[in-house]
């Protein structure tokens, strides 16, 4: 079983700043990290592996760190690239990069949290022309088939797909593991390729990112029948 | 031509008064896409807006979705597609974007247009901050987040109504059953009224008190990451914040919630917020419409008495 797992590394939310004069956002300094679904998605191929047997390569949009993040969690290879693209180039870079390699099962998280687009799956699968199945809790192997247990709105789907097939996790489906120091320094050992794919084609430019000006009201109360009464006329 | 589609029928309706908007700025036509066993809804569509309903009888699934997309946009190049932001609809709209080599902005929040091209508005890093962005071609392919934009009922209004038969493939994905969410597991994104606890709470057995609460105002049990994924007193259903549940009900009352920032993320959309904890310097007290400062302990039992008053 030949897995390749879609990782994103995302600033730390909570570290970034807002330029007081501008209100942009401030990345400079910012610790990174791979996004969290995206983590989910690594460990369920991880356990895939634990069970049937076969490889992960971690395929990354970001820097050496995060590769050595996913080798030591378990992945046996990284591939990183340089991602600075909307959705459509995103997913243009990884089927070129994936058009040339051997799977039968690609897994990503079912959006990154910077974002918050839950693109890249499906576009990938649909240029790859694989069956996608989305926000799985739950999933399973069984003869050259993938089932998953998909988290809807007002229920639950069961659906499968033949492999080669592309999947979409929520953080339901699993806890990532934390890698031990042995891990972590075996992490070194694992190979990383570096790529620097061309600048693909966006369908979507971002004209600015503003800070929203939270404006809530801040009265601090002194008195519970006080705050007894706001509550009961805001829940009418 | 502008498209709609969504197959949740409030949405559908939500889209078309936007929709209605964007298409007379543009003097475009405005034509609602109707994938549905049973086509009751179609005059409606009508009614809120559209001058055409393509209808095609077919099942609903999201392969069926795509091929019935594709063929009719093909056929009618619009310039302007806007799907409901449903999870099927948050797949949909990429997977068409992918196969036109378009751009796609997911849970667009605010509309205008420049030059003729739309310019949307989106909430992105963690909801602290709002990207401006352009499309730079057509197809221009745009999720609509459901009850965002309220709907127009005009029954004067006439349009057509237009069977189509594309030609569809077999799905690669089989859905093998379904199992309805039980009223309990029904989605907290859904809820009116949340009380929501976190790290204050000492001990599991104590969110009796935070229920009592909950049952007291007709709302939902809340919480934080610590308490769903840490302690898992909760499962997580219940946990509100950036990689949780994003809520905007009405009213949410955060006892015992320090108010990080990722927490904050899954609220910012609520009403109004109110804060209990036992920290002046809470960077809840920040975030909040209405707060006081003391132990949940004793505020949220006395609370709960005042209420039922």
């Amino acid at each position: 079983m030949d897995i390749i797992v879609c990782l994103k590394q995302i600033y730390d939310l909570g570290q970034i700043m807002v330029d007081t004069a501008t209100k942009y956002p401030i990345t400079e300094g910012v610790a990174r990290k791979i996004s969290d679904f995206d983590k989910n998605a690594l460990e369920e191929a991880l356990r895939i592996k634990e069970k049937h047997g076969g490889t992960v390569l971690a395929l990354i949009g970001g820097t050496k760190e995060a590769a050595k993040e996913a080798l030591a969690m378990g992945a046996d290879e990284a591939v990183i690239y340089s991602a600075d693209s909307d959705s459509l180039g995103t997913a243009t870079i990884l089927a070129e990069i994936i058009h040339k390699t051997k799977y039968d099962l690609i897994l990503c998280g079912e959006a990154s949290i910077d974002e918050f687009s839950f693109q890249t799956g499906p576009r990938l699968a649909q240029a790859l022309g694989i069956p996608v199945l989305t926000y799985a809790r739950k999933m399973e192997l069984k003869d050259n088939e993938v089932v998953v247990e998909r988290n809807l709105e007002n229920r639950y789907e069961i659906a499968k797909a033949r492999l080669p097939a592309l999947v979409t996790v929520t953080k339901e489906i699993n806890e990532p593991r934390i890698p031990t120091l042995l891990q972590i320094l075996g992490a070194s050992k694992k190979k990383t390729t570096e790529l620097s794919p061309a600048k693909p084609e966006a369908g979507i430019e971002t004209l600015r990112v503003t800070a929203i000006e939270m404006k809530r009201k801040e009265v601090i109360l002194k008195d519970i029948e006080e705050l007894a009464m706001v509550i009961t006329s805001e829940s009418r | 031509m502008i498209f709609t589609f969504s197959e949740d029928y409030e949405t559908a309706i939500e889209i078309l008064a936007k929709g209605r908007e964007v298409a007379d700025s543009l003097r475009l036509e405005l034509a609602a896409v109707s994938i549905i066993k049973h086509n009751d809804v179609e005059g409606t569509y009508i009614f809120c807006g559209a001058d055409k309903v393509y209808s095609i009888d077919s099942e609903l699934h999201a392969d069926i979705v795509v091929d019935c997309l594709f063929s009719l946009i093909n056929q009618y190049k619009p310039e302007i597609l806007l799907i409901g932001g449903t999870r099927l609809g948050k797949e949909v709209a990429p997977r068409i974007a992918q196969k036109f080599g378009a751009g796609c902005a997911t849970d667009c929040v605010d509309f205008s247009l420049e030059h003729e091209k739309l310019i949307v508005k989106r909430f992105v890093l963690g909801g602290r901050f709002i990207a401006t962005q352009r499309f730079l071609r057509n197809p221009q392919i745009v999720t609509v987040p459901p009850r965002r934009f309220g709907k127009k009922l005009d029954t004067a209004r006439t349009g057509e109504i237009i069977k189509t038969t594309p030609k569809l493939a077999e799905p690669k994905v089989r859905v093998l059953e379904i199992k309805d969410k039980t009223p309990k597991e029904l989605r907290i994104e859904e809820a009116d009224i949340i009380v929501s606890v976190g790290r204050g709470l000492r001990k599991k057995e104590d969110l009796v008190l935070v229920e009592s609460l909950a049952k007291m105002l007709g709302g939902v049990v809340g919480c934080s990451r610590s308490v769903a994924a840490d302690l898992k007193w909760l499962p997580e259903e219940h946990w509100v914040g950036l990689s949780g549940h994003k809520v905007k009900p009405k009213l949410y009352i955060a006892i015992g919630i320090s108010g990080q920032v990722q927490h904050i993320a899954g609220i910012r959309d609520a009403k109004t917020i109110i804060a209990i904890n036992n920290d002046p310097n809470a960077p809840i007290f920040k975030a909040c419409d209405y707060g006081i400062v003391g132990d949940l302990y004793d505020i949220v039992p006395a609370l709960t008495n005042a209420i039922k008053k």
